[in-house]
């Protein structure tokens, strides 16, 4: 199956750029589940940690991000963040 | 003509300006390199941010609820402008340029009556322009206690930014910053900031977010989503001022201090030879004393 293009960017540098099952995004209206061929979408982010699933099934790998704001393309998902907390 | 000693002095004063000019233009070549590549990490987030403002604010029209940062006061009698100046000297014409370009900006609005305030970021340019503008700057920031300014620091100027423009101090804002083109060239440039000028800005060249003709979902709405963008669209506007800046100051630095040793070593050499031909005169002249001494015994 196709996997959706994850784009992780904070002003100083790229910090992910992978291909990922599916990443849970904490929008100020609902925490959304973005798979590949979502549609497109526009969202600012609660500061809360984003969820990576690398496999269905698998365990997410948790990112703390504050100020983010995520866009859903036809080419994949971006999230801009402010900070990541490491 | 001065004496032996004093020139090998003069010599020897060269020769150490010279080890520190070169010393200098080291330290800057290396820095440059680094704040290169700092404002290469920096770009992807600048291009992104910005094709989601182009493609937003196509979509809302500015009126009276738009947010103020957007729409602006509505008077355009008080301007500020921010001055992006380093801490450091030895960067040949750097800083100056861009207080020069900061001050015809400042004497033009003032000719057209407008009230012109400062808002000064870095060390080196506060004196010329407290001088001539007295008691016209509201606030300044100082970078010289960080290594760089970074995202933090830029951060923190666009929140004292936007507490004044709340505060209703100003109505427009100007940024002051210099350009990098490369080690030889920067360009003092001047932007605006505050009103953020996203609906009259050129359409960004990133070909805006790809939807094949598939309507984009907005969540909570455009005018939300635009309004929680707008701060972050100036941190953003800031950061990168500061990051062109810093590798403006190294690159610049970088080439007057090559000037400099050049100069130096130029001087060397002058010097050296007026050194020997003393030297050689004194011998001779010795010599000729010596000569006549024994002839005359």
């Amino acid at each position: 199956m196709a996997e959706l293009h994850f784009e992780l960017v904070t002003p100083t540098r790229l910090v992910r750029s992978e291909d990922v099952y599916m990443v849970v995004v904490p929008g100020t209206e609902g925490e959304a589940g973005i798979l590949v061929g979502h549609a497109p979408l526009m969202t600012a982010l609660k500061d809360e940690p984003l969820q990576v699933w690398r496999n269905e099934g698998g365990a997410p790998e948790l990112i703390r991000i504050t100020g983010g704001f995520a866009e859903v393309s036809l080419t994949g998902l971006t999230v801009l963040a402010e900070h990541v907390i490491d | 003509m001065a004496s032996l000693k004093e020139l090998k002095g003069r010599i020897n004063s060269v020769k150490s300006t010279q080890k520190i000019t070169k010393a200098k233009q080291m330290v800057a070549a290396s820095k440059l390199r680094k704040a290169q590549a700092n404002a290469e990490a920096a770009r992807p987030y600048a291009t992104r941010l910005a094709a989601v403002m182009g493609s937003l604010a196509s979509k809302v029209t500015v009126s009276e609820s738009s947010p103020k940062l957007l729409a602006g006061t509505g008077r355009d009698a008080v301007h500020l402008l921010v001055v992006a100046n380093s801490d450091k000297g030895l960067c040949g014409g750097f800083n100056s340029n861009i207080v020069k370009a900061a001050r015809l900006k400042a004497r033009s609005l003032e000719a057209e009556g407008r009230k012109v305030l400062f808002y000064l970021i870095g060390k080196k340019g506060r004196a010329v322009i407290r001088r001539e503008f007295p008691g016209q700057i509201l606030a300044g920031f100082d970078t010289s206690t960080v290594r760089e300014a970074g995202y933090a620091e830029a951060e923190q100027i666009a929140r004292e930014l936007l507490d004044l423009y709340a505060a209703g101090k100003f109505d427009i804002a100007h940024l002051f910053y210099s350009r990098f083109r490369n080690s030889l060239i920067q360009e003092p440039t001047e932007q605006q900031i505050i009103p953020v000028p996203v609906l009259n800005a050129p359409a960004p060249k990133v070909a805006a977010i790809e939807t094949a003709g598939a309507a984009i979902e907005y969540e909570p709405d455009e005018e939300e989503v635009l309004a929680a963008l707008l701060p972050r669209y100036l941190n953003t506007q800031l950061f990168g001022a500061l990051l062109e800046n810093s590798a403006s100051e190294q690159g610049a630095s970088m080439t007057a201090m090559d000037n400099a040793t050049r100069n130096a070593g130029d001087l060397i050499q002058r010097l050296t030879i007026q050194y020997n031909r003393s030297r050689q005169a004194a011998i001779t002249t010795e010599l000729i004393e010596i000569i006549a001494g024994a002839e005359a015994l």
